[in-house]
Formats: C-alpha cells, sequence, structure tokens
C-alpha cells in the first residue's frame, strides 16, 4: 500500500495540520479584534530578532525533542505515555539534587553523574505503569496521568521539607548549581551572544540517532514495534510482551528524563516548585503526533514549537496580542493531526480518483479495531 | 451527641459537600460519556470552560440576576461546556480521531482559550472575585431534626444537594429507562446495537455531550462557591479527579458519586487539615496526593483486566 500518494499524504497532513493551525489562531484573533498580520509577525519578528533569541529556540527545543522521543517509543509499542511531564519532573529534580549535593566535584565527575541520575529517575517513574500495565493490564493512560499529580506534589514536598536548607535561596526555589554540573559553556554562550544556549540540544540530536537506530536496527526495536502492531501475533512468535510493555515504558521515561534534566541543568540551572504539570510533557507529546514519530519530523516540530513559544512572548508587547494564543494554536495543530483521517479523505477526493478514496478508507478503517488497544481501562 | 461534637463535625461535612460537589457533577458526566464508548480525558478542559464562562456570566449579570446569578451562570457553564465537548464528539464519532488525543486536546486549548478570552475582555490575567456566590443555605423545616438538621441541613451548601439528586436520576436514567440501556449497548457492542436499529452516532453524541454539560456545571460550581473567580489554576486537577471517581465509582452513578464524596472529603482535610489536631502532623504530600495513589491502588486491586465498557475508546465505523 506504499503507493507514491500515499507517501505525498503522509508529508502534506502534518504540513496542512500546522497551516489549520495557524488559520484557526488568525480567525481567533479577527474575532477578538487583533490584527492577525500584526500577531504572527511579531511572533517571527521575536523569534529571530537575533543570535541570542535564535539561540533560545535551541534551548528550548532540546528538552522538547526529548520528551516528544520519549512519547514516540512508548507509542511504537502501542501505549499511551502522557506521564511525560512527571517523569521529567523527576528527572529535573534528581538531577539539580545531585548536582547541589556535589558543588566542589570536578566537572567529569558530577555532570555525568547528575545526568544519569536525572534519567535514571525519569525510567523509575515510569516503570510504574509500565509494569502495572504488564502485570495487571492497568490502563497506562490513568496511571500516568494520576501519578503526574503525585509527581508534581512530591516535587514541591522534596523541594520544601526534604532537601536541606542550605540547598535552597528561597522558600521553593533550589541555588543555581555550580558550573561544575552545568551542561550550559562559555563557548556556546558567546557564539550566541549571551543565550542560555547549552549542550542538550547536542545531547537531543544524539538521542535521535540513537532511537532511530534502536528502534529500526536492534532487535528490542524490532520487538517493540512489533507488539505495538500486534500483541497477541508477538506472543505467539515468541516474544515476551511483558518486558517489552516494561522496556517500552522505562526507555520512553529515561528519554523524557532527560529532558528535565536538559530543563534543569540546561536552561534554568536551577528547581523552582510547580503550579501544574510541565509543559515540556504535552507539548512533547504533540511534536511526536505533528512529526509522525520519525526522527527528521520530531525535530522539524520541535524547532517549530520553540519559534511559537518564544515568538509567541513578544506578541502582547508588539502586537497586543495575548500568549495564550500560542497554545490555542497548538493545541489547533494536534487536533487536526488526530482527525488527519478527514484531511486524507478530502485530498484523496481532491485527486480526483475513485480509487484513492477506497485506499484511504480502507487503510484507516482497517487498523482501527486495535487501536487504543492501550486504553483498556 | 454533644453541641461541641456537632460543632466540629458540621463544618467538616459542609465542606466535604462544597469540595465534591463540582467532582460528583463532572464525574457523572464523565459516567454517560464513557458508558456510550467515547473516552473522555477532556473533563479538566471542559470543567475550564464552564468555570471560565460561569465566572464571566457572573460577573456581568451579577446586578440584574442578583441570587439568582450562580444558578443561571452553572446552566450557562454547562451549555458552554456542552458546546466544546462537540469539538470532543465530532472528532472521535465522526472523524476517527483518537479519543485519548481528542481529550487531552480539549484540555490543552481549554486554559489556553479561557485565558486568552480573559484578556481580551478585561484586559489582565485574571478575574475580578465574584460578588454573588453561592451563600451557605438552611433547609427550612429539616433543619429543626435534632442532631441530624444540625449536621447535615443547616447552613449547608444547596448545590451538593442537587448534585446527590443529579447522580440518583443519573443512575434511573442510565438503568431503568430506554435510553440509558441503548447507551449502554452502543458502549458495550455497538455493531448489535446497530444491527437492533440504535443509531450509534446518536447515541454516543449524546453520551458526550451530556458529560459536556455535566462537566461545565461542575466547573461552574468550583468556580463559583471555592475559587472564586477565573485564572490559570481556577481548575488543577479536578477534572482528573472527577475521571478517577468515574472509575473508582466503576462506570456507575451512585458508585461515582460515593467516590466523588469520599474525594471531596480528601480534598477538604488536605486544605483544612492544618486546624485540625492529628491530621496536620501529616506531612500535607500524602493527603494531596491520597485521591492520585488510591486510584491507581484501586485500578490495580479491584478491577482487573475486564471492566468498564466493553467498547470503550474503540471507533465505531458503520459498515455499508
Amino acid at each position: 500500500m506504499n503507493n507514491r500518494s500515499e507517501r505525498i499524504r503522509n508529508i502534506l497532513v502534518p504540513i496542512l495540520s500546522v497551516l489549520m493551525g495557524f488559520i484557526l489562531g488568525a480567525i481567533i484573533m479577527l474575532i477578538s479584534g487583533q490584527d492577525p498580520i500584526a500577531g504572527y509577525q511579531a511572533m517571527l519578528k521575536t523569534a529571530f530578532q537575533s543570535p541570542k533569541s535564535i539561540g533560545e529556540i535551541f534551548v528550548t527545543a532540546g528538552p522538547l525533542i526529548f520528551t516528544a522521543l520519549g512519547f514516540a517509543v512508548a507509542n511504537s509499542a502501542g501505549f499511551f505515555n502522557i506521564g511525560l511531564s512527571g517523569q521529567a519532573l523527576c528527572g529535573w529534580v534528581t538531577s539539580i539534587w545531585v548536582a547541589l549535593s556535589m558543588p566542589d566535584a570536578p566537572r567529569m565527575v558530577v555532570l555525568p553523574l547528575a545526568v544519569l541520575a536525572g534519567a535514571l529517575a525519569g525510567a523509575l517513574a515510569a516503570a510504574i505503569p509500565g509494569l502495572l500495565r504488564a502485570f495487571f493490564g492497568t490502563s497506562e493512560v490513568i496511571v500516568t496521568i494520576m501519578l503526574n499529580y503525585v509527581f508534581l506534589y512530591t516535587s514541591t514536598h522534596i523541594v520544601n521539607n526534604v532537601m536541606s536548607k542550605d540547598l535552597m535561596t528561597n522558600k521553593g526555589v533550589t541555588k543555581v548549581i555550580g558550573e561544575n554540573a552545568s551542561l550550559r559553556t562559555g563557548f556556546l554562550k558567546e557564539l550566541s551572544s549571551g543565550s542560555r544556549l547549552n549542550i542538550g540540544i547536542f545531547m537531543a540530536l544524539i538521542f535521535l540517532v540513537l532511537i532511530w537506530f534502536l528502534m529500526k536496527k536492534t532487535t528490542l526495536g524490532y520487538e517493540i514495534r512489533s507488539v505495538g502492531l500486534n500483541p497477541f501475533a508477538s506472543e505467539y512468535a515468541g516474544m515476551s510482551s511483558k518486558r517489552t510493555i516494561v522496556m517500552s515504558m522505562v526507555i520512553s521515561g529515561t528519554l523524557a528524563g532527560l529532558g528535565g534534566v536538559v530543563l534543569g541543568l540546561g536552561t534554568f540551572g536551577n528547581f523552582f516548585v510547580q503550579g501544574s504539570s510541565l509543559s515540556i510533557g504535552f507539548d512533547g507529546m504533540a511534536i511526536s503526533l505533528l512529526g509522525a514519530g520519525s526522527s527528521v519530523g520530531i525535530f522539524l516540530s520541535a524547532i517549530l514549537f520553540s519559534v511559537l513559544k518564544l515568538g509567541g512572548q513578544g506578541m502582547p508587547l508588539r502586537a497586543g496580542v495575548p500568549i495564550e494564543l500560542v497554545d490555542v494554536v497548538i493545541a489547533a495543530i494536534i487536533f487536526f493531526v488526530a482527525i488527519s483521517y478527514l484531511i486524507r479523505f478530502l485530498l484523496a477526493k481532491a485527486s480526483g480518483s475513485k480509487k484513492e478514496v477506497a485506499i484511504v478508507e480502507e487503510l484507516v478503517g482497517k487498523s482501527d479495531p486495535t487501536s487504543q488497544e492501550g486504553g483498556k481501562i | 451527641m454533644d453541641i461541641a461534637l456537632i460543632a466540629v463535625l458540621a463544618p467538616i461535612i459542609t465542606q466535604t459537600l462544597v469540595y465534591s460537589t463540582p467532582l460528583v457533577f463532572t464525574a457523572l458526566g464523565g459516567t454517560f460519556s464513557e458508558r456510550s464508548g467515547i473516552v473522555n480525558v477532556g473533563l479538566e478542559g471542559i470543567m475550564v470552560m464552564g468555570a471560565f464562562s460561569s465566572v464571566v456570566f457572573n460577573l456581568t449579570f451579577a446586578e440584574t440576576f442578583g441570587a439568582a446569578t450562580p444558578w443561571l451562570a452553572c446552566l450557562v457553564g454547562g451549555v458552554v461546556g456542552m458546546l466544546f465537548s462537540l469539538l470532543h464528539a465530532v472528532a472521535t464519532i465522526n472523524l476517527r480521531a483518537d479519543h485519548i488525543i481528542s481529550g487531552t486536546v480539549v484540555n490543552l486549548m481549554a486554559p489556553a482559550l479561557g485565558i486568552f478570552l480573559i484578556k481580551v475582555i478585561y484586559g489582565k490575567g485574571q478575574t475580578d472575585t465574584i460578588t454573588e456566590s453561592f451563600g451557605y443555605f438552611s433547609f427550612p423545616i429539616l433543619k429543626d431534626i435534632p442532631i441530624l438538621g444540625d449536621l447535615f441541613f443547616k447552613q449547608t451548601t444547596l448545590p451538593a444537594f442537587v448534585a446527590i439528586l443529579v447522580a440518583i436520576l443519573s443512575w434511573f436514567v442510565l438503568f431503568k429507562t430506554r435510553f440509558g440501556l441503548r447507551l449502554r449497548s452502543v458502549g458495550e457492542n455497538p455493531q448489535a446495537a446497530d444491527t437492533l436499529g440504535i443509531n450509534v452516532y446518536v447515541m454516543r453524541y449524546a453520551g458526550v455531550l451530556i458529560s459536556g454539560f455535566l462537566g461545565g456545571i461542575g466547573g461552574a460550581v468550583f468556580a463559583q462557591t471555592i475559587a472564586g473567580r477565573f485564572a490559570v489554576t481556577t481548575i488543577a486537577g479536578q477534572g482528573f479527579i472527577s475521571m478517577a471517581a468515574m472509575i473508582f465509582g466503576k462506570w456507575n452513578p451512585l458508585g461515582a458519586m460515593g467516590a466523588a464524596l469520599f474525594f471531596g472529603f480528601a480534598q477538604n482535610i488536605s486544605i483544612a487539615g492544618s486546624n485540625l489536631p492529628v491530621i496536620s502532623s501529616i506531612p500535607a504530600v500524602y493527603l494531596q496526593a491520597a485521591p492520585y495513589v488510591l486510584t491507581i491502588i484501586v485500578l490495580v486491586v479491584f478491577l482487573g483486566k475486564a471492566s468498564g465498557p466493553k467498547a470503550i475508546g474503540k471507533n465505531y465505523i458503520k459498515s455499508k
């Protein structure tokens, strides 16, 4: 079924979704009495105004790529990891805690240790829903949603009541980590004239390749994908679906944890109490869906989202458009990706060939009864 | 029972009811949606829209309608919630979208849209505090019953009793009426229901829209009893707790109500607990996390694999 027009549709769907998201944003601005052209101009001008702002685009993209990859891995195995925010939060708190408790250790010791600890925290956080799913059949969707809140309150508790007082500056805000644990380097800072650009984005690029390799070239990757396609057939073929379920969730959580690490050791340099789930969790999910889980797709989507997020900050000042419009546009883009059946169907109709329409109907219809296997509640 | 004990217990009961009411409404909404086979993780977003619209209505019309304002605002919240849930309905029922993704979009969209509109309307990130909120209410005759009257019917919150009434009504509708039977059959086996001439799409729309209406009311009640205004943090997790209550209650309206009352009690304790003797010594984190952890435990221990409507989360495509 991999014919040319289907491949074209696969590329057109995300592009059209983005376009329609922007159009919807424009309509909302028009209805609420604002100038959409001025709004989007302000967004682009803010995002690309200086080398520093361009550096910040990559600062924002780093953690997003990690959470998006995390979602993609779990999704290939047929699971919805909605707990990316919680897992990233675990990575963030843990890495900062490790970094702060070793202020005098050499960089070569403390930096890898803090990164590993953060990744491990994310992995453990995701292992819970993975194990429950594998051994009790509990829906990972519900468990990860619930755990997001558990981790949110736990992180606040750790910062306020568990961490020793001399690691804190104010209530709810930790000290800034030392140079020895920071992902930032003098060179990158100079290169981007003073932005917070750090090695995080390069780590993210390496992991884009690593995960591509893992999923496409290794046995584990093959097993994950085959369990995602048909768990019963995979079990029959001798694969342990229990092991694969747990492994895919652990890898997913490790990546989300690393997203939190980059946020902590790179972007902010400290931890402060969060009022709600980390946005990199849901944005990562959106990016992965928009990028259709592919490495290139995730990279491009992450850059797009970073431009949106950063550019959005300039919209209230330059055009009087509230920054929340960006999140409306992002939500709309995912909505259009979610209803891609409609887009595919219309594209096939537009091509004027009845055969194309039939192919689309069949492709989408067939995978349907088994979709949502992860949604057994 | 002496007067001192009543003086301690009565406010706890009232506050528990206050915190439970929004959860009861929203959990009932979730029950209707999931019974029809549509997973609704968008309850949180629907509550946000209900809270947003009710607060705007309340601020605008408080002078016109006086004490009736919060009640009318609840209806407005319900209607707006219903309109917003239409997004989820169209996507999942007609356009074959994944239920979880669509619900997540609802959750992402609602707070952003709400705050965007608040900024456009009021020029700031949050609204003023409403002037007309649900006050305390004493039942005319019932309050004179000894002990019981003091505990439940004096200086209490009326919306809670409405919510309990709606729960009983929902149970009746779901399990004792033809509509309820059809709604459930569509959630269990849409093919069979279709064969019997039940319009699967219509029933599923009904399920999602009822969930939007009740969820919107839930958000409106929360905004007008507890928060008092609308801001980003007004609805923070109540929609997910309601979803937990629905699962806890095994997709049964009365069970969902019971679970919502329990979660309301837990929320109330975690907030008011600092004044109570034993509870103040427990770190807040345990009480805050309790509803979520309990949900996971209940899922693992009591529900196991087969539970919930059979066809839940599966898109139904009518064959020609």
